[in-house]
């Protein structure tokens, strides 16, 4: 069973993010590290970097295919996971911990409220397998 | 939207726990455990591979090697019987229909292995080209499943299933044979760059075989594998793939696969356009490259000399068992030579790449 951890909150594109105060820890979801399997290539943005909710901060290749990752929230980055250069595995072996991608300040807490949380998502994921 | 077709091998993959994806039109097994350690599995100890997918032609009659010879560059009378020749069916331009595989059965009945994708397409072609001559063309691919045990255990696997003594079929021989008590079509051969066979099973017996393969390998670590594997294993191999790799519109000569082109056997569809093509000289050619960067290059990403795209990547992957991001594109003639360097532009950024020897990965002897 895929594992989705009441602590984090949930995007349609599969990303999480982890919410102290005004930071958030962002990564992809166990279904989506799952979805796209063996990885081996993370790149990142760079700290002091600023998107908007739902824009493209980089991208996650696995052996088959290359995926976006999207901004759960707007932010700006103030610290990439540079283990992921040399060990992109990371991100299948411990998603929501060593696997972890950026960490942002957020700029706009209101958009939080438009996340799903663990038990949302996990019925969208069910959903999304169903019309597959 | 048309259904996906199934192997008869489905259901299995479905209990292995296999990933699916639509492959030309068929739903297959993507990968099990994982891609990587399925690679890893064929060049260290075995895989078993679903390709019940492919097509699969009979051509019977006393002119099939006339036709044969017409419709491919490869010189098939030097075949013995129970010998294959990787070959293609080339158009009147030099480019491919598909490349094949043709197994000579007996003096009058060989056996063509298509791409599934080409299947129908191939099949138009050849009837098309018979023109009158005394043979009689078969499609019989759901007949038979097809599956590959690749690596270097794979002879020691297989030989636990069968009397056939395995050490006597050389490479691209083929003997038939019962394997786990199913009479088999035992080729040795690959799409891995590994030591292994394609067995050719009746479809209704291919369950069996296969779970006796996956037993019998079980204690050497074999794994069954999915296309994703296939696809890394066959580029380090620098094996070619139809419509990425080589199409309608490249020449065998551009694809680096002059070998396989006999000018000296006679007439063959192509035969023209591919000598005027020798005698002036390629203009562009297939390479193999490395890029110097963590990212991977990908089918279809730009390739650029001196900031001018001259392609795209054709094929393009990390590679799991070298550890590198390799691929294969078309370069000018010029800027083929083994060192040249080039770039591929990865989302916006172009990359350094340089030209290196193929295969990427060799098997130990």
């Amino acid at each position: 069973m895929a594992n989705y951890p009441e602590d984090c909150l949930y995007t349609r594109e599969h990303e999480w993010i982890r919410v102290e105060d005004d930071t958030g820890v962002i990564g992809i979801t166990d279904y989506a590290q799952a979805a796209l399997g063996d990885i081996v290539y993370v790149e990142l943005p760079s700290v002091g970097d600023s998107f908007s909710q739902a824009e493209p901060f980089g991208n996650v290749e696995s052996v088959k295919a290359v995926s976006e990752l999207f901004m759960p929230v707007s932010g700006e980055v103030i610290a990439v996971n540079e283990d992921l250069t040399d060990s992109p595995e990371l991100v299948n072996q411990d998603p929501y911990g060593d696997g972890w991608m950026i960490k942002i300040t957020i700029s706009d807490p209101d958009e939080l409220e438009t996340l799903m949380s663990a038990s949302e998502y996990e019925e969208f994921v069910k959903e999304e397998e169903k019309g597959k | 939207m048309t259904e996906l077709k199934k192997t008869p091998l489905f259901e299995l993959h479905e209990v292995l726990g296999a990933r699916f994806v639509d492959f030309a039109g068929w739903w297959m097994p993507v990968q099990y455990t994982g891609a990587i350690d399925e690679h890893l599995a064929v060049r260290t100890a075995a895989g078993l591979f679903d390709i019940s997918h492919m097509g699969r032609f009979e051509l019977r009659g006393p002119d099939a090697l006339a036709a044969i010879q017409m419709l491919t560059p490869n010189d098939a009378s030097r075949l013995r019987d129970h010998q294959a020749q990787y070959s293609a069916l080339t158009t009147e331009q030099g480019t491919f229909v598909d490349d094949i595989t043709v197994y000579r059965v007996s003096v009058d009945h060989f056996m063509l292995c298509v791409n599934a994708a080409n299947r129908e397409k191939d099949f138009r072609w050849i009837a098309d080209h018979l023109q009158g001559r005394a043979v009689d063309l078969y499609d019989v691919s759901s007949s038979y499943a097809q599956i590959a045990l690749q690596g270097p255990a794979a002879e020691q696997t297989l030989q636990s299933l069968t009397d056939v003594v395995l050490s006597r079929i050389r490479y691209y021989w083929f003997d038939q044979g019962e394997v786990a008590g199913i009479s088999c079509l035992i080729a040795r051969m690959g799409y891995t760059g590994e030591d292994g066979f394609e067995l050719y099973v009746p479809a209704e017996s291919v369950e069996w075989v296969w779970n006796r393969i996956l037993d019998a390998g079980r204690d050497v670590g074999l794994k069954p594998c999915g296309l994703a594997a296939r696809n890394t294993l066959r580029l380090e191999a620098a094996m070619l793939l139809y419509g990425n790799d080589i199409d309608e519109t490249t020449t065998v000569l551009e694809a680096n696969l002059g070998w396989m082109v006999k000018f000296d056997k006679g007439e063959f569809l192509g035969r023209d356009a591919l000598w005027r093509q020798k005698q002036e000289g390629l203009r562009r050619r297939l390479v193999g490259f490395e890029v110097r960067d963590r990212a991977p290059a990908r089918e279809g990403y730009p390739v650029l000399i001196n900031g001018q795209p001259v392609g795209q990547v054709t094929s393009g992957s990390f590679a799991p068992f070298l550890k590198k991001n390799i691929g294969l594109t078309y370069l000018p003639i010029e800027y083929t030579d083994v060192g040249t360097r080039f770039q591929v532009l990865i989302r916006q950024r172009p990359v350094e790449a340089e030209v290196v020897p193929t295969p990427f990965y060799k098997r130990p002897k």
